[in-house]
């Protein structure tokens, strides 16, 4: 059984696709396929999670000790740096919606290409242009001022390639902004016939939301770098006080950006599991317009609760009641999401395929994540809890346990469709129970370790720390496995699979209605939608029509 | 049929369905990039105003160095452009070729005539000491904070002139365009297009112009 | 068992400690007990409803307005009581009581700097008796640190170019972490030191112990004399200056109409920038001492300032 799925080479039938079309490097490098760039973005973020892994990955095992002894401060620091630039700017935002959205958002909707193609490869361009640039700041000497680039000490005391560094997300963040146009018209004006707005999957309204994110939020994150940036090299201080400027005020330009680049994150994952649930439930999504509501809702209110990570910095206590309501109220929508997904479950006829495995992987951390952000909303308990390990464990639960756990679930319930071959499952559910354990054991001891009131960017430790460092580094090795498994695995099934057929999970939704790999028009004709998504019982009651007859 | 695909193709492109498709598409595109651009250009009018209500004397101090007649007129030219555009724009829909041709080279005509006065005024401030950095010289109370006042009246002007340079740029090749092809007789929604970004240009202008030259002069 | 719990959870070791902790408790059974639903209620599903068993599908629903109602409001009024309770509990932390000393903190890449009321000074080390309410004036002299105990459930950032303020009452002796908790550049994570919390006697050998120096109000009168502020701010001055005997804490009309409370900023930014905020009836004259005074010097002068016009001082 398991020699017949994973090792046997099997041909897929000669169908002409879009992989296939054309084959020079120009074909791919020049491409206006939504699909091809897609895939493109796939490669290229894969790239930059392995080189934030590998920054993580020295800092975790020079926390072994309480010492600097693997690496110095400095270098530490200029890793953090690293890792949250690269892991925040080019993995984490554009995951999800360049991979996987480029690649559906047009199939989606039943459309031949997003409304803009040559915009959208200049996405990439400008995307990689900024990655490069970033790279060669950290190649040419690094940068440590930590993702956050808190000025004063960004824009006066620290020392590196800063500017450089600024510039490489400013770029990238245009790309976000094209992208995020992109899809916002293409879901308004490409829609095929009958296809209306309660009749889109609810991954497309995931989408549609965080698209609005990047237009709006984005280019403030870029005039505040610019100002930032453009303060180092003129030596004006208007984020230096001791010019007279206002270190807060960037603190507040930031998190205007940085907190809705949390939702750009997440939502999206919460869009595969809106896709995902179903399918393997074999039932509708519970509380469609619910769920699309608070998909917006969230969208919305993330733009209102910035002040919530400057509760300590002097702020007004008033301002920072009303963020702190504002914090909880955010939250209501993601509860409402998560009692969905489980009435989706009840009454389904479930099977456990590796997708699934990782939508339920999600839905657990990411409600872990979500609560303990409510213990940081908190007003008085964050006063304690800001810049511990405890923040660092509870939006990694967010963004690795919640964006990355959808990434990936998204990655293979799609792959068959992207690639047109099956991996190996037994393989792939291993990998996802090893991403999860390691997940847990690299990142629940740093909710004590930040209880305790171990600060975050600290190379250097009191002793007592240790134990729960151990721990965690432990947890981080077994993580790294899990995350080389699904390079290996899906890179072998590209040659080996099995091939997918059109639609292997039986899924309702129009980008299943095509061969796999799609055409390089994605339908054969164009498709017209009769009814709701998530037909899951219609199907059953069609299939069954059809077994008798 | 055959000949029929080879009219579509000339109208629209190969992602929509018809031509109206596209117009909808290509005009929604531009305002959700003017909505973009409203946040790109919020987050300095914000760094302004919080400087402004912090050292309101030495903003009013440092406007007093700039150069209102000429700001001013700069101010006029552009009002001027945006007048000319839209009848660019009537031109177009009404498919007046030369016409379109003739008030585009002048909208472009006076959008560089406003890039070389300002490029005027930014050499009279550089040479003042206006330009924040190593040289910067101020006589006041608050060189710092007068510094502040032209660093983002340096950046905001300096960012609104690239936008003024690519909408001269576009419409220069448009005009050219216009001129030499028939671009624009079956398909006026790109001149549309433009002139939504040029009006953009200029209101941004428009909330810039008392903003830096009219703080406290009576 | 102690040891565990210590391996698990930090000392309470101040009047802040116990509320936070009791919130944080509440908070952590909540987010437990919905992290335990959702699960179990996961697992209950799938093993009832996998594919092929038994149970019943009938009766499926894709909606329920109820439900979905029943589960916005119920969080909702949940979560406005745990704001209430936190947001009191915040209140609390930065209010501290009205008679409190003033200790002065004054942070920089990578040392704190102490400057206690008597006139001592200490790096990265506090010491403090027991029981008595603490506040710490601070700020920095370079870039955001942050003034973090974790033993006191309290922290605040640092910020250069103004006062912060933090207060506790220590409830138990021993000697805390102190961390900075702001990313502060290279040396950030040896930027601590340690809160020595003494019982009243040892605490007065300690303050025994070295020889006593003078107050830091007297050092203030010292800067302030060097500066040359007395050459105005005095009873016989030409220069048209105010009189700053008891000015801490009224209120001072400003020309501009409105009215502040002459509090450490106010005196800081009036000695810093003078031009921001001029005392209704007098001239712009007072040239600014920005670069011409350190911080430490600058609380001396402020702390003196206090002084001026207390009884203490009306009896000298």
């Amino acid at each position: 059984m398991i020699a017949e799925t994973c090792v046997l080479p099997i041909k897929v039938e000669p169908a002409e696709n879009y992989l296939n079309a054309e084959h020079s490097i120009r074909s791919w490098l020049l491409t206006t396929d939504h699909k091809r760039i897609g895939l493109l973005y796939m490669v290229s973020i894969t790239l930059f999670f392995f080189v934030g892994g590998a920054a993580a990955a020295l800092m975790r095992i020079e926390l072994l000790t309480p010492r600097a002894d693997l690496v110095t401060s400095a270098t530490y620091n200029k890793l953090f740096t690293l890792h949250g630039v690269v892991m925040v700017w080019f993995f984490l935002i554009p995951s999800i919606p360049t991979v996987l959205g480029n690649f559906l958002v047009p199939m989606m909707i039943g459309a031949r290409d997003v409304a803009f193609p040559r915009l959208n490869l200049a996405s990439w361009y400008l995307f990689m242009g900024g990655g490069a640039l970033t790279l060669w700041s950290i190649v040419a000497g690094g940068v440590d001022t930590g993702w956050t680039f808190y000025t004063p000490y960004s824009s006066t005391y620290a020392n590196g390639h800063v500017i450089a560094m600024a510039t490489g997300i400013f770029i990238a963040g245009f790309g976000s902004i094209a992208t995020g146009l992109n899809f916002i018209v293409t879901i308004h004006k490409m829609r095929a016939p009958g296809l209306t707005w309660f009749r889109l999957p609810l991954f497309i309204w995931a989408i549609y939301t965080t698209s609005l994110i990047l237009v709006l939020a984005t280019p403030v994150l870029a005039i505040t770098l610019a100002l930032m940036a453009l303060e180092r090299i003129f030596g004006v201080g208007i984020f230096n006080p001791a010019m007279g400027g206002d270190p807060l005020l960037f603190q507040h330009l930031f998190w205007f950006y940085s907190h809705p680049a949390v939702y750009i994150m997440i939502l999206p994952g919460m869009g595969v599991v809106s896709e995902v649930i179903p399918c393997f439930a074999r039932k509708s999504m519970f509380g469609y317009r619910y769920v699309a509501y608070a998909t917006v809702a969230i969208g919305v209110f993330g733009f209102l609760v910035w002040g919530h990570h400057m509760f300590v910095s002097s702020q007004s206590i008033y301002a920072g009641m009303i963020f702190s309501t504002l914090s909880f109220l955010v939250s209501i929508p993601s509860a409402i999401k998560v009692f969905n997904w489980t009435s989706t479950l009840y009454k389904g006829s479930i099977t456990f395929q590796t997708p699934m495995l990782y939508a339920f992987g999600f839905i657990g951390l990411f409600t872990v994540g979500g609560m303990t952000g409510l213990i940081l909303a908190a007003l008085a308990v964050d006063v304690h809890l800001h810049d511990t390990y405890f923040v660092i464990a509870h939006f990694h639960y967010i963004m690795v346990g919640g964006a990355v756990m959808g990434y990936l679930g998204g990655l293979h319930f799609w792959w068959p469709k992207i690639s047109g071959r099956m991996y190996c499952e037994w393989l792939a559910k291993l990998s996802a129970a090893t991403i999860f354990l390691g997940f847990n054991l690299t990142f629940f001891p740093q909710f004590i370790l930040g209880y305790l009131g171990m600060p975050r960017r600290y190379p250097v430790y009191a002793p007592e720390f240790q134990v729960l460092n151990v721990l965690s580094t432990a947890g981080a090795s077994i993580l790294a496995v899990g995350y080389l498994l699904p390079l290996a695995y899906l890179l072998w099934s590209l040659r080996y699979g099995k091939p997918a057929g059109r639609n292997p999970w039986q899924a309702t939704g129009l980008e299943w209605t095509t061969q796999s790999p799609p055409l390089r028009d994605n339908f054969e004709t164009p498709p017209v939608v009769t009814r709701e998504p998530y037909q899951y019982d219609a199907q059953a009651a069609e299939l069954e029509a059809a077994n008798h007859g | 049929m055959a000949d029929l695909s080879v009219i579509q193709s000339a109208t629209h492109a190969p992602q929509f369905d018809d031509a109206a498709q596209q117009r909808e598409a290509a005009t929604f595109g531009m305002w959700v990039f003017l909505a973009t651009e409203v946040l790109f250009f919020g987050g300095m009018f914000l760094a302004y105003t919080v400087y402004r209500l912090a050292y309101p004397a030495a903003f009013a101090e440092a406007s007093r160095h700039t150069l209102i007649a000429v700001g001013g007129t700069n101010t006029a030219i552009l009002l001027i452009s945006s007048a000319t555009m839209a009848f660019a724009v009537r031109a177009a829909k009404e498919r007046q070729r030369a016409t379109l041709a003739w008030l585009l080279l002048a909208t472009g005509a006076l959008g560089a005539l406003f890039l070389g006065i300002k490029g005027f005024e930014y050499a009279h401030e550089v040479s003042e000491h206006l330009l924040p950095g190593r040289n910067f010289h101020f006589q006041g109370p608050h060189p710092d904070h007068a510094q502040m006042f032209f660093y983002i009246y340096f950046l905001m002007t300096g960012v609104h002139a690239f936008h003024l340079t690519i909408g001269v740029i576009l419409i220069a090749w448009f005009a050219l365009r216009a001129w030499k092809t028939d671009a624009f007789a079956k398909n006026d929604t790109a001149v549309e297009l433009l002139g939504l970004y040029w009006h953009f240009v200029d209101i941004v202008w428009v909330f810039l112009f008392p903003l830096i030259y009219l703080v406290n002069r009576h | 068992m102690h040891r565990l719990i210590s391996f698990l959870f930090p000392e309470q070791a101040s009047n802040l400690a116990a509320g936070v902790d009791s919130i944080f408790f509440a908070l952590v059974a909540l987010c437990g007990a919905v992290t335990l639903l959702v699960m179990v209620l996961i697992l209950f599903f799938c093993i009832r409803y996998r594919r092929g068993s038994e149970a019943s599908r009938a009766g499926k629903k894709l909606s329920s307005g109820l439900w979905e109602t029943t589960w916005t409001i119920i969080p909702l009024l949940i979560f406005i009581g745990i704001f209430i309770w936190a947001a009191q509990a915040y209140f609390h932390m930065l209010t501290p009581p009205a008679d409190t000393v003033s200790t002065y903190v004054v942070a920089k890449q990578w040392m704190w700097k102490i400057q206690h009321g008597d006139g001592r000074r200490e790096i990265n080390e506090l010491h403090i008796p027991v029981g008595q309410a603490v506040k710490l004036v601070m700020t920095s002299e370079d870039v955001i640190h942050d003034f973090f105990v974790p033993a006191f459930r309290t922290k605040q950032d640092v910020v250069p170019g103004r006062y912060t303020t933090i207060w506790f009452t220590p409830t138990k002796p021993g000697k805390y972490h102190l961390f900075c908790s702001q990313y502060c550049g290279l040396n950030h994570a040896t930027m601590g030191g340690w809160i020595y919390v003494m019982e009243p006697e040892d605490y007065a050998c300690w303050l025994a112990r070295g020889n006593a120096p003078i107050s830091l109000a007297a050092q203030g009168e010292r800067v302030f004399h060097t500066l040359g502020c007395s050459g105005c701010h005095a009873e016989n001055s030409k220069i048209h200056a105010p009189l700053l005997d008891g000015i801490y804490g009224k209120p001072i009309p400003l020309s501009g109409g409105t009215v502040v409370i002459a509090d450490d900023q106010y005196l800081r930014d009036s000695i810093l920038l003078p031009i921001k905020q001029i005392t209704a009836g007098y001239e712009p004259l007072m040239p600014t001492y920005q670069n011409h005074i350190s911080e430490e010097d600058l609380t001396a002068v402020i702390a003196y300032l206090k002084f001026l016009g207390t009884a203490e001082r009306k009896n000298r």
